[in-house]
């Protein structure tokens, strides 16, 4: 009889139990759809980064240079002298396990090597070796290892493994930070000349044309003075875009899946409504038309390079603040680094709406205001009449961005609007362990929502899509709202697999629709042009069939 | 049916033997994560195959229609059709049901004669098994869709501007 397995057998843990190996003797398994590809040496070329070199990695091609050990170490002791946070999360960990289940990674993979405590344990067992006098003597007992080739596959694998979304690290009792350790250990692979595709082909086309998409700046205006028209077509209102206008008051900047990709497009109609019923004098820049920053995914360096546009045209338009789209790493690099990197920013003044005269204080430092603040801020002043029947045919849940929520504490404010913009009862919340600072990342941040990795993605994704699935069924909700442009276009390929009746959408979107302009025309559909529910013909019939 | 009482009798115990054996398949370190924790949306992936293998069960044993079974399947398949495997591991957990039967009613089966059962039984097992093949293909393929329609949408905006639907391409 032919030699056929028994079903049982083929499950790896149930035919028997592989001798325990230790970690370290793991090897990573690059199967397709679970890494993303190497960057290809043409975009390396373009930004000047070390090493581009044609790699293929399921050949085992990784075209190491010849020194690269010497050039990971210094590397490793350079970013140990200059971040002290770096040498403290070393140290510090007593591997408690708090954060070992908390990763959306780990959740979905069932891989221990996503458990936080130990993709750390990655890059702190070189540190050990090489830096530590305990590790330099007993080795492996002193859980130290060498650096091998093997060592920097494993980083590679897991350091793209890992969104930044610091849920670890919210758990963590120390409050160490995962997403500090992932962006300095990729620093670290870039040295060498290990990047992932997708992220830098972003990066090179952002630092060349200006957006991450490669759209230049003619493409950019083509495309906003598009929508602008369907602002008119749609709700009889003119919404005259400006770009490049000195003198004006605000600097708008948003990231380029706005202006690009289906359904951030809507949330730019519904940012260009808003500016035009309060008549902010605002302007576009055709060169800052790039709020997101997948230069910060690679490192430090590059984030601030690609940065560097945002205050320069700020300063060459004269423009007295900024206000910031919805977008999620865009906000946190713009809070928590831009004007470390090119403080102090005295070309600026501190945001005042010129609206309702609010000062916004927590932007005193960077002078850039979330549009979630300024439109909460708005809407509590009285300044906007919004009719909440107009989205009577989106029932919604939100998704805390990490980056804005985690990262920056914007909690309350699309809340408040989303409440003020939804008929009541509208608006589901997920369970509380889903939200806020434990908001489940959407699995394809940080540069890893390239394509080849998708079963990667689908994984890591899906604790957030079953708190969706969850309140989908219980309560009917078809809409799960976001203030990031990653999510929308990440979250509607999640939500295809998992729970394909729920649409995304983002809040301006939302405010889009309920606007009510004293000289609109009938609205009978939102800004998608889907037919509104109790308006126009759908309203009629309903009162014939009432009678 | 004698045998479909017992089984339905049985059913905690079977489909709990079921689930913790398919938990058992990955690696220990998850395997023990997905039995330790109950929260639904803190263990998603242990949740899912729990409430799965019941669907799947009972709808076998009730003897429901095609699309049930195969949306039952669903709740599994869909995550083990993504889980680093490839498809013959990734649908092997459904003829451990045959042997969990076995062992679960051992004693019914030695009092009373219940062979022709147990055969007809194990012939809808199988069945389940092919079907198990058209929701596992069905989650690839969608695989393969929603990577189709991402490239699509990342330029949806623009084609829309053309006057292109994201449909007609």
């Amino acid at each position: 009889m032919a030699k056929v397995p028994k079903p049982a057998e083929l499950l790896p843990g149930l035919n028997f139990q592989p001798p325990a190996k230790g970690w370290m003797d793991v090897k990573p398994d690059f199967r397709p759809g679970t890494y993303c590809n190497p960057a290809s040496p043409k975009w390396m070329e373009w930004i000047s980064y070390p090493f581009p070199e044609k790699r293929s990695i399921p050949d085992g091609e990784w075209a190491l240079p010849d020194n690269w050990q010497e050039i990971v170490l210094e590397g490793m002791e350079d970013r140990l002298n200059r971040f002290r946070s770096l040498k403290v999360f070393f140290d510090i960990c007593v591997r408690c396990g708090a954060c070992a289940d908390k990763c959306h990674f780990f959740l979905g993979t069932g891989d221990p090597k996503n458990m936080p405590v130990l993709r750390a344990e990655l890059l702190r067992s070189v540190y050990r070796r090489y830096f530590k006098k305990a590790g330099q003597i007993l080795g492996e007992l002193a859980g130290a290892r060498d650096l091998t080739e093997d060592v920097i596959r494993e980083w590679y694998f897991y350091l793209y493994q890992c969104t930044i979304c610091r849920r670890c690290s919210v758990f963590c009792p120390y409050g160490i930070d995962m997403a500090e350790m992932t962006l300095l250990g990729r620093e670290l692979l870039a040295s060498v000349g290990l990047n992932i595709d997708w992220a830098m082909a972003s990066v090179a086309q952002c630092y060349d044309k200006g957006s991450h998409i490669g759209a230049t700046p003619q493409a950019f205006k083509d495309m906003v003075d598009f929508l602008a028209e369907e602002n008119e077509r749609i709700t009889g209102v003119t919404t005259t875009p400006s770009y490049n206008r000195k003198g004006a008051e605000v600097l708008f900047v948003m990231p380029s899946g706005d202006y690009f990709a289906d359904p951030g497009t809507f949330t730019m109609m519904g940012y260009m409504l808003l500016f035009e019923y309060i008549g902010l004098d605002y302007t576009f820049s055709t060169y800052a038309a790039e709020g997101g920053n997948f230069g910060w995914f690679i490192s430090h360096e590059m984030g601030k390079r690609l940065n560097a546009k945002i205050y320069h045209e700020a300063k060459r338009l004269g423009v007295k603040w900024i206000l910031g789209g919805e977008c999620g790493h865009m906000w946190r690099v713009c809070n928590q680094y831009m004007p470390t990197w090119w403080g102090p920013v005295d070309f600026l003044e501190e945001p005042v709406s010129p609206i309702t005269g609010t000062r916004f204080e927590n932007a005193k430092v960077h002078k850039m205001v979330h549009i979630s603040e300024f439109t909460a801020d708005l809407i509590k002043n009285g300044k906007l009449n919004l009719d909440p029947q107009r989205n009577a045919h989106i029932k919604m849940t939100f998704h805390d961005s990490c980056n804005t929520a985690r990262g920056m504490g914007i909690f309350e404010e699309p809340r408040y609007v989303i409440n003020n913009v939804l008929p009541e009862g509208n608006f589901i919340e997920m369970p509380p362990n889903t939200i806020r600072e434990k908001t489940f990342c959407c699995g394809s941040s940080s540069g890893i929502n390239a394509n080849e990795n998708m079963e990667l993605r689908m994984q890591g994704g899906f604790p957030r899509a079953n708190a969706v699935r969850f309140v989908h069924e219980k309560y009917g909700v078809n809409h799960l709202g976001c203030i990031c442009a990653l999510d929308r276009a990440t979250l509607p390929t999640l939500l295809e697999y998992w729970v394909p009746e729920v649409e995304v959408t983002g809040i301006t979107e939302l405010v889009g629709n309920a606007l009510i302009f004293p000289d609109e025309i009938e609205r009978t559909t939102d800004l998608r042009d889907r037919d509104l529910v109790g308006f126009g013909e759908a309203a009629e019939e309903d009162a014939e069939e009432a009678e | 049916m004698k045998l479909a009482s017992l089984l339905a009798q049985k059913k905690p115990q079977i489909v709990d033997r079921w689930i913790k054996l398919l938990y058992d398949s990955y690696p220990p370190q998850a395997a023990v994560f997905l039995k330790k924790e109950k929260d639904k949306f803190d263990n998603p992936v242990g949740y899912s195959i729990a409430r799965g293998l019941d669907k799947i069960f009972t709808a076998l044993v009730q003897e429901m229609e095609t699309e049930q079974l195969l949306a039952a399947l669903d709740e599994v398949v869909r995550i083990r059709a993504l889980q680093d495997i490839p498809p013959s591991q990734a649908l092997a957990f459904l003829f451990l049901l045959k042997n969990i039967v076995r062992e679960e009613l051992a004693e019914e089966f030695e009092k009373r004669n219940l062979a022709g059962e147990l055969m007809e039984l194990d012939s809808r097992i199988d069945g389940l098994v092919l079907l198990g093949f058209d929701a596992y293909t069905k989650r690839r393929e969608k695989l393969c869709e929603i990577r189709i329609n991402e490239v699509k949408n990342r330029v949806s905006g623009l084609l829309r501007k053309s006057g292109l639907s994201i449909n007609s391409i």
